[in-house]
């Protein structure tokens, strides 16, 4: 399985989410320039946190115009994995492959601590290998994080079981306490907290483990299943 | 040649005749000196370079004296000061790097870019070394938080910091903050980058090869920053906010692009020299590059990417506009150095060119506007052997009696006073505002003795503090200097690591008085001292002077920046209390010393006498004691007793162990005394019980007076004094005290 990890200007992650991947599921790993204009090859793409251009105008807004965001929109329709942590959610939203928006932190002020998770549906590649309701301590460490969405969209996300994980104590005035979401087909998530900063119980946690391995494992299934049939 | 550029400029003889050069703080006889090395009298832009060249911000003609007193070398020194920071080796053909810098000038006047461009240059001071930077710290000081504009300074600085190395992606591991009076209107803003390199890919600030082509590289000029370096150099005043303009802005975004893209030309192997733009911008990196080269350097002023028409050759010199450097390569290597920031979106434009005649020669429009000779503008700036005298507040201080205060007998109230002063509270506000981990490699996190970072793809660490208790520098300044050294060591090696090197700040008064230069030469010679005895040379460093207010100097703060090397991320350890049933042990002895103690602060609401004494010998032997228990494996938490004594420290750990702790000190000292006394030389060592009898009886055998004196258990904080009750609750109370004190204040 190949993942990509991609490299914005000002991008910082990029060698965390590098390393995790490394580290959490030995896959062939590749750094992937902004102006990249095919990500064929790939069958994960992680968009990781950082400033892409400086959050210059709102965070992910001048992201989104990046050449490579048209082939991230390509992969996704394709149904292949595609991963935005912090900043990258940010950038999805901005791209509208996630719906809603982060806004600025209820304490206007940017935050950095563990927190803890709930995972709120296990049937999605990125949670495969957790139990519903299974508390996980994962690190934020943004200054908009704010999660907001219209009343029909929130339906719609608690409706499909869009919504993958709450916060137990909300650090941000995210709306239903809500850390990270997927898309309707459940390929494209965006989550605040820093899964790659959570694969080491020397630096505090390795709860964000399984969020490779679930991925590696959907894959698995997904290939071996293409493959009997 | 030397003819006016703009007409708005004075001439050389207008300058000369109506001595405008004291307006850039050139005194009468510097200035002759400076007609001497050209020969014939500056003109604007000349008396501008060497205004800068010579402010003691770059050229240290105050301080030197005094520089050459510390310990410089050591067998890990691979480079101690001189270029942008220090290097030093940690095996395996890796070393670290390591600079401090203040920004208290501009950070008083405009707190969030005077700040956030203190971090920027501190980072740029170690990617021009060729090193990754892997963490940055700060050590701040504030008045007393209860005035609005004590309270505007600390959440614009800490905004401003968290604001740059955020964006950057640099962890903030690590840091202190105190508030106190004297920092009233002159806040202290001490930046320190930490970075990792190979021993090959060490890079020097030269300007090499006769013909090289000299490269700019970052953002234009601007207008921004014209002579911050001699703005640093003078005494805050009421006419200091119309200097605004002399505080740059800062764009991390920019700063992280210049980085990358500079660390990739470093890593191609094609760079001949390279150095940053900081105080003095273009003028200072272009003279101390031909400097240390013994070259010469032409400047194309036209070439110079400038942000704004109708620049003329002394703003573009005296700019200190950010994110700039000034590298050199061979011709056949620029190609390729254009390509690599081409590619990062970076402007690099062709200034220069090495000269062999050691002149710093400045061309715009077609003419020579300046030539000046480089040895004189780097090397020839006079050192001023200030005159020192004992001040008479210290004489007054040493017949104050500090056990003679009424007994305070409220032990619970007492410790809740201290935990609830900004100084001992826990600094969560702030380091929660700051990434501490990114990167992926923070293994200690802020609020434990000292910050370890992990070295990637070995079990190494690097352990990170900074540290001075400016009343007791004021106090005793040699006595406090060798105190911010020692604790710092202490705080290295609780965390499980030897102690490296150090970098410092100084930052004092005006040197013209002489208490306060005084002040100076005592607590360099105290640091000095214990720099040698626990072999922790310095490597590098930054003076802050003419600290001042309206109601005098600040206290005297030479801030120490240590690193030390964890051999074994297995030795890593915290201050927190580990397991129900771990035994506490207390090493070192606990006199009555309340000097320039939290505890007097707070509760008697002064800063006097004497502050605690410090025996470097037997400071040495705890540290190597101490570390070698931890090697052994023996120690589950390590706390060094600091502000606030043993009462601070042990609750300190409970709290974040988020365990209680049953402890009983016999002593024959008053209880308030023996709770809040902060004699150094200090550690609160806890051992699972399984080892405890192994630890005490090592201890012992080195010479060290150690104390069983309790236990960790169940959820409650109880302490009694000779078996007499003097502090009990539960740990959720105090840590409530402790963690609310500092929001409630900012509120």
């Amino acid at each position: 399985m190949n993942f990509a990890v991609l490299v914005f200007p000002g991008s910082n992650c990029d060698i965390d989410c590098y390393k995790a991947v490394e580290q959490t599921v030995g896959q062939p790993v590749d750094y992937v320039w902004h102006t990249a204009t095919d990500l064929s090859k790939y069958d994960c793409i992680l968009i990781p946190g950082g400033f892409s251009y400086g959050d210059y105008l709102r965070s992910g807004a001048i992201a989104r115009f990046a050449p490579v965001m048209a082939e991230v929109a390509k992969a996704a329709a394709a149904g292949k994995y595609v991963m935005g942590i912090c900043n990258g959610f940010q950038v999805l939203t901005e791209a509208g492959l996630l719906p809603g928006a982060l806004r600025r932190n209820m304490s206007l002020k940017f935050r950095c601590h563990s927190t803890i998770l709930r995972v709120e549906n296990n049937k999605t590649a990125f949670t495969n290998q957790y139990e519903v309701g299974e508390m996980i301590d994962i690190p934020i460490a943004h200054g908009e994080g704010n999660y907001y969405c219209d009343e029909a969209t929130l339906e719609q996300l608690k409706k499909n079981d869009q919504i993958i994980f709450r916060y137990s104590d909300n650090p941000n005035g995210s709306m239903e306490d809500i850390a990270g979401i997927c898309n309707e087909q459940g390929n494209v998530l965006g989550l605040m907290p820093h899964p790659e900063r959570a694969v080491n119980q020397l630096l505090g946690s390795e709860d964000g483990k399984k969020m490779f391995t679930s991925i590696l494992n959907a894959w698995r299934e997904q290939h071996d299943a293409a493959s009997i049939g | 040649m030397t003819q006016q550029v703009s007409a708005k400029e004075p001439t050389a003889q207008q300058i000369a005749d109506q001595q405008i050069y004291k307006q850039f703080g050139v005194s009468e006889s510097e200035y002759a000196l400076i007609c001497g090395f050209l020969g014939r009298q500056p003109n604007y832009t000349e008396i501008g370079v060497f205004s800068v060249m010579w402010s003691e911000h770059c050229a240290y003609k105050n301080s030197k004296p005094l520089l050459r007193r510390f310990p410089v070398t050591g067998e890990r020194v691979l480079m101690g000061p001189g270029e942008g920071a220090g290097i030093v080796d940690i095996g395996d053909n890796q070393a670290v790097v390591f600079k401090i810098e203040s920004h208290n000038h501009p950070s008083a006047v405009e707190p969030y870019q005077g700040a956030a461009t203190g971090v920027g240059g501190i980072i740029r001071d170690i990617f021009s070394m060729g090193a990754r930077p892997v963490a940055l710290l700060n050590s701040l000081r504030f008045g007393k938080l209860e005035s609005e504009r004590a309270k505007y300074l600390f959440e614009h600085v800490v905004s401003g910091i968290a604001g740059y190395g955020n964006c950057i992606g640099i962890p903030t591991v690590a840091g202190e903050v105190m508030f106190d009076e004297s920092y009233e209107g002159n806040p202290l803003v001490n930046a320190m980058c930490v970075g990792l390199i190979d021993h090959d890919k060490i890079q020097r600030g030269v300007a090499k090869g006769i013909g090289n082509p000299v490269f700019y590289v970052g953002p234009p000029t601007g207008r921004d920053g014209i002579h911050g370096a001699t703005f640093a150099s003078e005494e805050l005043t009421a006419e200091t906010e119309a200097k605004r303009s002399a505080v740059q802005v800062g764009d991390p975004f920019m700063e992280k692009l210049v980085m990358e893209s500079t660390l990739e030309l470093i890593n191609a192997g094609i760079v001949v020299g390279i150095q940053d733009m900081g105080a003095a911008g273009l003028t200072c990196s272009s003279a101390e590059m031909a400097s240390k080269a013994g070259n010469g350097l032409e400047l194309y002023l036209d070439e110079v990417p400038q942000r704004e028409p109708n620049m003329t050759a002394y703003e573009m010199m005296l700019s200190e506009s950010q994110e700039r450097m000034l590298f050199v390569v061979e011709p056949k290597d620029e190609a390729q150095a254009m390509e690599i920031f081409e590619r990062w979106g970076v402007i690099c434009a062709k200034v220069g060119k090495v000269t062999d005649d050691g002149r710093l020669r400045l061309i715009h429009n077609g003419e020579v506007v300046g030539d000046m000779p480089v040895q004189a503008l780097v090397d020839e700036c006079p050192v001023y052997n200030k005159p020192s005298a004992v001040p008479a507040y210290y004489t007054a201080n040493e017949s104050i009696d500090t056990t003679r205060y009424e007994e305070v007998t409220d032990l619970n109230r007492a410790l809740e006073q201290v935990l609830a002063s900004p100084t001992v509270a826990s600094k969560e506000w702030v380091y929660n505002q700051y990434d501490h981990m990114v990167r992926t490699s923070t293994a200690v996190r802020p609020g434990s003795d000292a910050a370890v970072v992990l070295v990637d793809g070995t079990r190494k660490g690097l352990a990170m503090t900074t540290d001075c208790n400016g009343r007791y520098v004021y106090l005793d300044p040699e006595v406090g200097g060798r105190i911010a050294v020692s604790e710092a060591a202490r705080n290295i090696v609780c965390s499980g690591a030897e102690p490296l090197a150090i970098t410092d700040n100084l930052n004092f008064g005006s040197p013209e008085k002489p208490d306060i230069f005084w002040q100076m030469e005592r607590s360099v010679d105290g640091m000095a001292e214990a720099c040698r005895e626990l072999n922790t040379p310095v490597i590098g460093g930054n003076v802050s002077l003419y600290n001042e207010n309206k109601n005098g100097a600040i206290y005297p703060t030479p801030v120490v920046g240590m690193v030390g090397l964890v051999h074994d991320t297995d030795h890593i350890t915290t201050q927190a209390f580990k397991n129900e049933g771990d035994v506490i042990f207390l090493l070192g002895d606990t006199q009555a010393e309340l000097g320039g103690s939290e505890f007097q602060y707070v509760v008697h609401g002064v800063t006097e006498g004497r502050p605690p004494q410090l025996n470097l010998a037997t400071e040495r032997t705890l540290l190597h004691t101490v570390l070698g228990a931890i090697q052994q494996g023996l120690v589950a938490s390590a706390h060094d007793l600091s502000e606030g004594g043993l009462a601070a420290a042990v609750t300190e750990s409970c709290i974040s162990g988020n365990i209680g702790a049953s402890v009983n000190f016999a002593t024959e000292l008053r209880p308030d005394f023996a709770l809040f006394s902060e004699s150094q030389s200090r550690i609160l060592l806890t051992a699972s019980a399984s080892h405890a009898e192994a630890l005490a009886t090592y201890v012992r055998e080195q010479g060290v007076p150690v104390q069983q004196i309790g236990t960790v258990q169940g959820s409650d904080l109880t302490i009694t004094v000779n078996g007499k009750p003097a502090i009990a609750g539960p740990v959720s109370q105090f840590a409530k005290v402790w963690k609310d004190a500092i929001p409630c204040l900012m509120k």
